[in-house]
């Protein structure tokens, strides 16, 4: 089966309200340019689609079908979606592409959250019987399960506004972030609680945005760009949906996810932590010591554009390995409430 | 969530102090979902209704409220029913003090995960407190519930400190469960109800705002040249935003139609009525409107019609401002002029 490499990466300015439709056209139709001019491909080039993105976020049925028309799509091209981040779009162009049916996707995704109210749009991700008729915000939930590592010493405040620093200072050299630099640890401290025991700086922004990202045979992707980052691994799993069944300061799927990977050598890792706290889950799910530098994009807590961000983390830890910065790179996506649902890729210059 | 569609209302107000944003209407969607429950979550609630709880024992032994249909681990279907208590205590929890619409409370309130006596793992509910410091994790907390308890999550109001009273509910929106008076319940009913700030493209924008003075404005794609109405974000051929504004006529012909016959829930127009493509004099693609006027019968592929406006006083951002469309008397265009528009 052939291999896949990432041959190009464009995404939206990160923003908190774009004026635009929830259709996501206005901000797709540039970055589509930018990876065409990129890599050299047209549309015409391309053998698949693969896009994510909700209808609950945008508040109208079948919302991607107009995303279509940033594509161009005519002649008649392939195209298929994922309600759930781009990133599992990317994993669906994978396959594709490992199965030989293709030798090129483009994978995009998009959401304007600021048309609704965020936290309460995503209730809708969790059970509808028995708890999502309660109206749980996703903020509330995530400040549950913080607090289940506060209380047994897992990590403190200040570990948590540790990594809002860090993410907000590294998102000074990432001109798509929308928050970024110097705070100090002290000062986030001093803030008042929004979800108690949450801060503000605990919790990603609301963001509009987009991404997109080309995939291409590794043979393929030799003649478009000088060091392909080529996907040597990529895995997906999910915890039970039942909040109340898992130990919440653990995620389960990103380690066996992990496992099921070779992580050794990963230079940078890029992981969708929506939340403070949901770093240091991550980070301890994937075995990733001091030496691994963690989200030099600044991460989701400095730009959260939804359905996009993830695919926007593999992205960034491709880009690490297009530019030359790092050999081995490892990217994670999540979808669904509380880190229910995992991805992990690694990256790598193949030799 | 195609239902949705059917109960949202959208109405475009322009904003004269920048007339060149997009313009922007509140969309507010509803619906109520109809669920069926099934055995386990159907003996969940059924109990819930008598003002019990009771769990499911998993695989491993331990009992999950509320209750699973399979078990977590091995994906065994679960079905030994274990009642448990109706107080328990918090196992962790978090102050939201500005609540959202729709939650068990409108006054600031703990959600936390309570773990209830006879229980192994937890319930995610409300917590009446007051303030984040009358709630600790492993705090005693019992359930308030609901005045009338009908077979639904929601009949366990929230959660209030187990040695306090029973506090009173603030407003939430009424679950229903139907079922004959003593029967199971078997269908479980949630209303959902999101509200947007809805965008319109700066092209439909543009377009929206010809409509209110009487005009049809298209847009011509800059690569293909076709000329979209309304005009599109992208030109769904090129993938590019269509820019140049073309006014076209009220004039136009019926690619196609069809004669609606069937009632339907807030139908405006008596059947038999006829919803036809009209393609205006110039334009490269087809809309939906009404052909009124003459004989539904009389209705033909390629007939000339023409804009039947509304009462300028009446007109606003919305092609509603054309009531209908209805034939001209001209002869018919050939089938050959708009076989590529069907
Ligand atoms: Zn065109």
């Amino acid at each position: 089966m052939p291999d896949v490499a990432v041959v190009g990466f464009a995404q939206a300015p990160n923003v908190r309200s774009t004026p635009g439709t929830t259709n996501g056209v206005e901000m797709l139709v540039p970055i589509f340019a930018e990876v065409f001019e990129r890599t050299g491909l047209s549309k015409e080039d391309i053998g698949f689609w693969c896009s994510g993105s909700s209808d609950y976020l945008a508040g109208r049925a079948f919302s991607f079908i107009a995303a279509v028309d940033a594509i161009g799509a005519f002649p008649p091209i392939h195209e298929s979606h994922v309600e759930m981040d781009a990133a599992w779009a990317l994993y669906e162009a994978w396959l594709k592409i490992r199965m030989g049916e293709v030798d090129t996707a483009l994978v995009y995704g998009f959401g304007k959250s600021s048309a609704g109210q965020l936290r309460r749009v995503l209730t809708l991700q969790m059970d509808p019987y028995v708890v999502a008729p309660l109206w749980p915000d996703s903020v509330s939930i995530a400040g549950i399960q913080a607090r289940l590592g506060l209380e047994s010493g897992l990590w403190s405040e200040k570990d948590l506004a540790e990594v809002a620093a860090r993410s907000r200072a590294d998102a000074a050299g990432n001109p798509a972030a929308q928050l970024s630099g110097t705070v100090e640890v002290a000062e986030l401290l001093d803030a008042p609680y929004f979800a108690d025991p949450l801060r503000a700086h605990d919790i990603a922004p609301i963001t509009d945005g987009a991404a997109v990202l080309v995939l291409a045979s590794a043979e393929r992707a030799a003649d478009l760009v000088d060091s392909p980052a080529v996907i040597t691994g990529i895995e997906h799993r999910v915890d039970s949906p039942a909040l109340g069944v898992r130990d919440l300061t653990k995620s389960p799927s990103t380690a066996a996810a992990g496992r099921a990977l070779d992580l050794d050598g990963v230079e940078v890792a890029e992981l969708h932590a929506p939340f403070t706290h949901q770093e240091l889950i991550l980070r301890e799910a994937l075995g990733l010591g001091d030496q691994v530098r963690i989200n030099p994009s600044g991460g989701v807590l400095t730009g959260n554009p939804m359905f996009s961000a993830g695919l926007a983390r593999i992205g960034e830890a491709a880009n690490r390995v297009l530019d030359g910065t790092a050999r081995k790179t490892l990217a994670h996506a999540t979808s669904g409430p509380v880190l229910q649902q995992n991805l992990v890729a690694t990256l790598e210059v193949l030799s | 969530m195609a239902d949705l569609a059917g109960k949202s209302r959208t109405c475009f107000t322009q904003d004269v102090s920048a007339p060149e944003l997009p313009l922007s209407a509140p969309l507010n969607v509803g619906f109520d979902y109809t669920r069926s429950v099934g055995p386990v979550l159907g003996r969940f609630v059924d109990a819930l209704r008598e003002r019990r709880v009771e769990g499911v024992r998993g695989s491993d032994g331990r009992v999950h409220v509320p209750p699973l249909e399979y078990d977590p681990v091995t994906a065994e279907a679960l079905s030994e029913f274990v009642p448990v208590a109706s107080e328990g205590e918090i196992v962790s929890w978090s102050w939201i003090a500005e609540p959202v619409d729709g939650q068990p409370l409108s006054r600031p309130f703990a959600w936390a995960l309570i773990r209830l006596d006879g229980a192994d793992t937890s319930i995610l509910h409300a917590v009446d407190a007051g303030t984040p410091s009358n709630v600790h994790t492993g705090q005693r907390v019992r359930i308030r519930w609901a005045e009338e308890t009908v077979g639904h999550i929601r009949d366990i109001a929230y959660f209030v400190p187990a040695d306090g009273p029973d506090t009173e509910p603030t407003e939430a929106p009424p679950p229903v469960a139907k079922r004959e008076e003593g029967a199971p319940v078997s269908v479980v009913i949630t209303p959902i109800h999101l509200r947007y700030e809805h965008s319109a493209s700066p092209e439909e924008s543009r377009y929206l705002r010809g409509l209110a003075e009487g005009k049809l404005i298209g847009q011509r794609c800059p690569s293909c040249e076709k000329v979209y109405i309304p005009p599109r974000g992208a030109c769904p051929t090129d993938g590019v935003p269509t820019t140049d504004e073309v006014e076209l006529p009220d004039t136009g012909i019926v690619t196609t139609f069809c004669i609606v016959n069937v009632p339907f829930l807030g139908q405006k127009i008596k059947p038999p009525y006829v919803a036809a493509y009209i393609l205006l004099d110039g334009a490269d693609i087809a809309f939906l409107h009404l052909v009124l006027g003459c004989d539904a019968a009389d209705v033909r592929m390629g007939m000339r019609v023409r804009a039947s406006w509304k009462p300028r006083d009446e007109w606003w951002t919305s092609l509603e401002n054309i009531g209908h469309f209805e034939p001209t008397g001209e002869p018919d265009a050939p089938y050959e002029s708009f076989a590529h528009h069907l």
